[in-house]
C-alpha cells in the first residue's frame, strides 16, 4: 500500500538525513530509553496469543508482555511503553533508522537478517515452525500433496522462502499469492482464493481462531522449517543486546524457581543465592546490565515468569491452547534454556 | 516559456516562405503561414529585450549554480551520511544484491523468473507487470473516459445523468476502497471450487481463481509470419500513396480506415488457410486450460488480482479524464457547434471533426496528468496482491535483503522515468496539435 511504501521511503530519508557522527556510542540505547522515560516497542500489525489488541484497546500477548517487562527492567515501570504496530515488510526498516529501540515481532532469527539487515538476535522468546493451513474439506492430510496448490502468503515473511523451498526440494509446483499485511492474506484465503495459507504455526492456530468457520480449516502435520522468533535489537550496542537477552533468561530462571507475579515478594527473603542475584537482594547483577537492581523483580512483578506469560497469551489459559512443546523449559526437555545469572 | 520554443522554431520556415511555393494554394497553409510571420515579429521584438537584459543574465546564471551547487551539497551530503550511517550499523548496502538469488516466487511474469533468478530479475519482473497494467489501462481508461466526458454533454437527459452519477461515485470515493471492492466484493460472487467453475464449452472457465483462456500458440515457419507482417506493412504504405491519386481522379475520399481493416484481417487468415492448405498444419495451436487437481490449469491464465486492478484503475482514472474532456469540450466556442450545424453537419462529424480536435488541446495538458496519476496508483496493486514493481521489489526484496535505500530509490527512480517518458510524449504530441498561433 502506498502508506508501506511512504514509512519505507521515510525510514530511508531518516537514515539519510540522521546526523550519525558518534551517535552510537554516545548515547546508547538504554541511556536514550531511560532519558525518554518510555519504551518504543516494534510489534505485529494484529496476530492473536503475541500482540492483539483486545475490546479495550490494550495489547495482549507474548511479544507485548515482553515489552512491557523490558520497559519495567529499563525504566522501572511496565505502562511506560509505547507499542508500534508494524507490517513484516516495515519492521527492518523501521529498526535501522531507530524508530523502535526493540523489534518483538514475531521475527524470524536467520543468517542474512543477523548480518546484512544489521540486527542482533539473542533471545528466543517462542521456537516455532512454518505449517500449512487448508479446508477440512479438501480431504488432504499431508503438504506432501500440495503439488500444484495456490498458497496464500504474507510478503516480507520467512514463509514466502521457506515455502519455496520445501517445493522445490519436493520437485513439486505451487502458486505462490502474496498480501502486504496478514489479514489480506487470511482474507484471501478464506475467500477462497487459495488452497492453503501457510505462516508460522502459532500463527495459522490463531488465525483459525479469528476465522468465521474455524471447525472447516485444519493445520496439516508437516513442520516444513524451523522458526526461532526472536527479540531483534540494532546491530553494535552490546548494552541494550545484553540486556533484551537476559531479561528472557531472567524470566527464565523466575519459572524454574517458582516465583511468580503474585509471590514474587515473598521470595525477597529467599535463602536461594540465584533468586536472591535474581531479585537485586545481593550482588551486582542489575549494576552490569547498566539498571537498577530490582530489575528483574519488576518485571516479573508486571507480567510474571516466562510460563506465566506463555499460558496466558498462547496455552492453556488461552483461547489458542498451543502446547508448550519445544518452548517447555530446560529441565523439562524443552529447548528454553538460561544460561547462569552471576 | 512555451510560446518562446514556438519563436524558435519560426525561424526555420522563414526561408521556406521566401522560396517555397507549392504552399500558396492552400488556404490553410497561408493561414499558418501568417501566423509563422507574426511569430518572427514576435521573435525578434522578445530578442532585442534579452539583448538589453544582458548582465541580468549572468547575474542569473550565478544565481542559478548557486542553488544547484547547494542542492548537489544536500543530496550529497545525505548520501555520504547514509552511507556513513548504514555501515556503523553493519547494513549491507551497495547494489551487489541484485545478483544474488531471490529463493522466492511470484504468481505472475512476463520473463521466466523461479526461485533460483536473482533479486535483479525479480525487479523486471515487477517493472514489466507495472509496464503491463499501465499499458493496459491507459488505452481502455482513455476511451472510456472519453464516452462518458462527451455523454455529459449530451442532450439526452437520461445519458447525461448516467455518465454525471458515474463520474461522481468514482471520482469521489477513495481509488483504494476501489480495489478492494473489486477484488473482494466482485470474487466472492464467483465459484470457488474448479470444479464448479463458470465455463464456456469447457475452453473457458472463470472462477475465484481467475479466468483460463485457450491461449493461441503461433507455430514457426521459418520466418512465414515476417513476411506476412511486411506484405501489410506494404499495402498500408500503398494504400496512403493510391489515396490522393483516387481522390484526384473520383473526387471521392478513399476508403483508408476500411481498406487498412481489410488488409490487416484478411492477409493473415489467407497466409493460414494457405499453410493448412499446402501442409495440413494449423499455423495457430490452442493451449486449452483443463481442469487440474487444485484449479483449472494451462491456457492463458488471468489472475483475479490483474483483472480488479485493471477494472479499478480503468473505472476510476476514467472518471477523472471524463472531467477533463468535459472541460475541453466546454471550452471550444459556442459559435464553432452553431456554425457546424448551419452547415448540416450532422451531430457525430461536428463532434469527431469540428469540436474534439480543438478541445484535444485543451485536454492533452490535464489528460497527461491523468496518465502520470494512473501509473502512480497502480503501486496500489499491493493491497490486493498483484505482484507489481511495488509488491515485489519494494515489498518482498525489500524485506529479504533489508536494504531500503538502494530499493525505494530504485523503486522511486522508475516511477519517475516512466512518468517523465509519458509525459514527453504527451508534450510532443501537444505541440504537434497545438495551434500556431501568437
Amino acid at each position: 500500500m502506498k502508506v508501506r511504501i511512504y514509512s519505507a521511503a521515510l525510514a530511508a530519508l531518516t537514515m539519510a538525513i540522521t546526523p550519525n557522527w558518534g551517535s552510537a556510542h554516545e548515547s546508547s540505547t538504554l541511556a536514550k530509553v531511560r532519558a525518554r522515560g518510555e519504551l518504543i516497542c516494534g510489534v505485529g500489525t494484529g496476530l492473536a496469543g503475541f500482540a492483539l489488541p483486545d475490546s479495550d484497546g490494550n495489547w495482549q500477548g507474548l511479544d507485548t508482555d515482553y515489552c512491557r517487562a523490558l520497559a519495567a527492567a529499563a525504566i522501572g515501570d511496565a505502562r511506560k511503553v509505547k507499542f508500534v504496530p508494524l507490517t513484516a515488510k516495515d519492521r527492518f526498516a523501521a529498526i535501522q533508522a531507530g524508530q523502535v529501540d526493540v523489534l518483538a515481532r514475531t521475527t524470524t532469527w536467520t543468517l542474512s537478517r543477523d548480518t546484512a539487515n544489521g540486527l542482533d538476535f539473542r533471545a528466543v522468546d517462542f521456537y516455532d515452525g512454518q505449517g500449512f493451513l487448508v479446508r477440512a474439506d479438501s480431504g488432504l492430510t499431508s503438504a506432501a500433496e500440495l503439488d500444484g496448490a495456490s498458497i496464500c502468503l504474507t510478503q516480507g515473511s520467512t514463509a514466502e522462502l521457506n515455502t519455496s523451498d520445501y517445493f522445490r526440494a519436493k520437485g513439486m509446483k505451487y502458486k505462490p499469492v502474496t498480501f502486504a499485511t496478514s489479514s489480506e492474506t487470511v482474507k484471501a484465503y478464506e475467500s477462497g482464493r487459495c488452497d492453503s495459507y501457510s505462516n508460522d504455526s502459532s500463527a495459522l492456530y490463531g488465525e483459525r481462531r479469528r476465522m468465521a468457520e474455524p471447525d472447516k480449516h485444519v493445520v496439516l502435520p508437516e513442520i516444513v522449517s524451523r522458526e526461532p522468533l526472536a527479540i531483534g535489537v540494532l546491530q553494535g550496542d552490546s548494552q541494550w543486546s545484553d540486556l533484551t537477552a537476559w531479561l528472557h533468561f531472567a524470566l527464565l530462571i523466575a519459572e524454574d524457581n517458582g516465583i511468580t507475579r503474585d509471590n514474587v515478594e515473598t521470595y525477597l527473603t529467599s535463602e536461594n543465592p540465584e533468586i536472591r542475584r535474581l531479585l537485586g537482594v545481593e550482588g551486582n547483577v542489575g549494576e552490569l546490565l547498566g539498571v537498577n537492581k530490582d530489575w528483574a523483580l519488576r518485571a516479573i512483578r508486571a507480567v510474571g515468569n516466562y510460563g506465566e506469560m506463555y499460558d496466558r497469551n498462547l496455552g492453556s489459559g488461552s483461547p489458542l491452547k498451543i502446547p508448550r512443546g519445544l518452548n517447555a523449559l530446560w529441565s523439562k526437555g524443552g529447548l528454553q534454556y538460561a544460561p547462569p545469572l552471576r | 516559456m512555451l510560446s518562446g520554443a514556438r519563436e524558435a522554431c519560426n525561424t526555420l520556415p522563414r526561408f521556406d516562405d521566401s522560396e517555397g511555393r507549392q504552399m500558396t494554394d492552400d488556404a490553410h497553409k497561408r493561414w499558418a503561414r501568417n501566423s509563422k510571420t507574426m511569430g518572427n515579429h514576435m521573435f525578434s521584438r522578445t530578442s532585442t529585450k534579452s539583448r538589453r537584459g544582458q548582465s541580468a543574465t549572468a547575474k542569473e546564471i550565478l544565481w542559478q549554480a548557486i542553488l544547484l551547487i547547494a542542492i548537489a551539497g544536500l543530496v550529497g551530503g545525505a548520501l555520504w551520511n547514509a552511507s556513513g550511517s548504514l555501515a556503523e550499523q553493519g547494513v549491507a548496502s551497495g547494489f551487489g544484491f541484485l545478483g544474488h538469488t531471490a529463493g522466492f516466487d511470484v504468481s505472475q511474469s512476463l520473463i521466466p523468473f523461479s526461485a533460483v533468478s536473482t533479486y535483479g530479475r525479480a525487479f523486471l519482473v515487477g517493472l514489466l507487470n507495472t509496464v503491463e497494467v499501465t499499458v493496459i489501462a491507459i488505452p481502455l481508461a482513455t476511451i472510456l473516459g472519453f464516452i462518458i466526458g462527451i455523454s455529459r454533454r449530451s442532450s439526452n437527459w437520461l445519458l447525461n445523468r448516467v455518465a454525471a452519477a458515474y463520474v461522481e461515485v468514482f471520482r469521489n470515493t477513495p481509488l483504494l476502497l476501489q480495489l478492494l471492492f473489486w477484488y473482494n466484493a466482485v470474487l466472492a460472487a464467483l465459484p470457488a471450487k474448479a470444479l464448479e467453475s463458470l465455463h464456456l464449452g469447457n475452453i473457458i472457465y472463470l472462477n475465484r481463481r481467475g479466468l483460463a483462456l485457450p491461449q493461441p500458440v503461433v507455430q514457426d515457419f521459418g520466418g512465414a509470419w515476417l513476411l506476412v507482417a511486411a506484405a501489410i506493412a506494404g499495402l498500408f504504405i500503398l494504400t496512403a500513396r493510391l489515396a490522393p491519386l483516387w481522390r484526384a481522379r473520383t473526387g471521392h475520399f478513399f476508403p483508408h480506415r476500411s481498406a487498412n481493416l481489410l488488409i490487416l484481417f484478411s492477409l493473415p487468415m489467407a497466409f493460414c488457410l494457405a499453410i493448412y492448405l499446402t501442409t495440413g498444419r494449423s499455423p495457430i495451436l490452442f493451449n486449452i486450460p483443463v481442469m487440474g487437481r487444485f484449479s483449472v490449469d494451462g491456457g492463458w491464465q488471468l489472475l483475479p488480482e490483474l483483472v480488479a486492478l485493471l477494472i479499478g484503475l480503468i473505472f476510476y482514472t476514467a472518471s477523472s479524464i471524463a472531467e477533463v474532456v468535459r472541460s475541453g469540450l466546454a471550452a471550444v466556442p459556442k459559435g464553432q457547434y452553431e456554425a457546424a450545424r448551419s452547415l448540416h453537419l450532422p451531430p457525430g462529424k461536428i463532434m469527431r471533426e469540428v469540436i474534439l480536435p480543438q478541445a484535444i488541446r485543451v485536454i492533452i495538458p490535464p489528460l497527461t496528468n491523468q496518465y502520470l496519476n494512473l501509473l502512480k496508483n497502480s503501486s496500489l496493486a499491493v493491497a490486493i496482491g498483484y505482484p507489481d514493481l511495488v509488491q515485489i521489489f519494494a515489498g518482498t526484496v525489500l524485506n529479504q535483503t533489508g536494504q531500503a535505500v538502494e530499493i525505494v530509490f530504485m523503486t522511486m527512480a522508475v516511477y519517475l522515468t516512466i512518468s517523465l517518458l509519458t509525459a514527453l510524449g504527451m508534450n510532443v504530441y501537444n505541440r504537434r496539435i497545438a495551434t500556431v498561433e501568437n
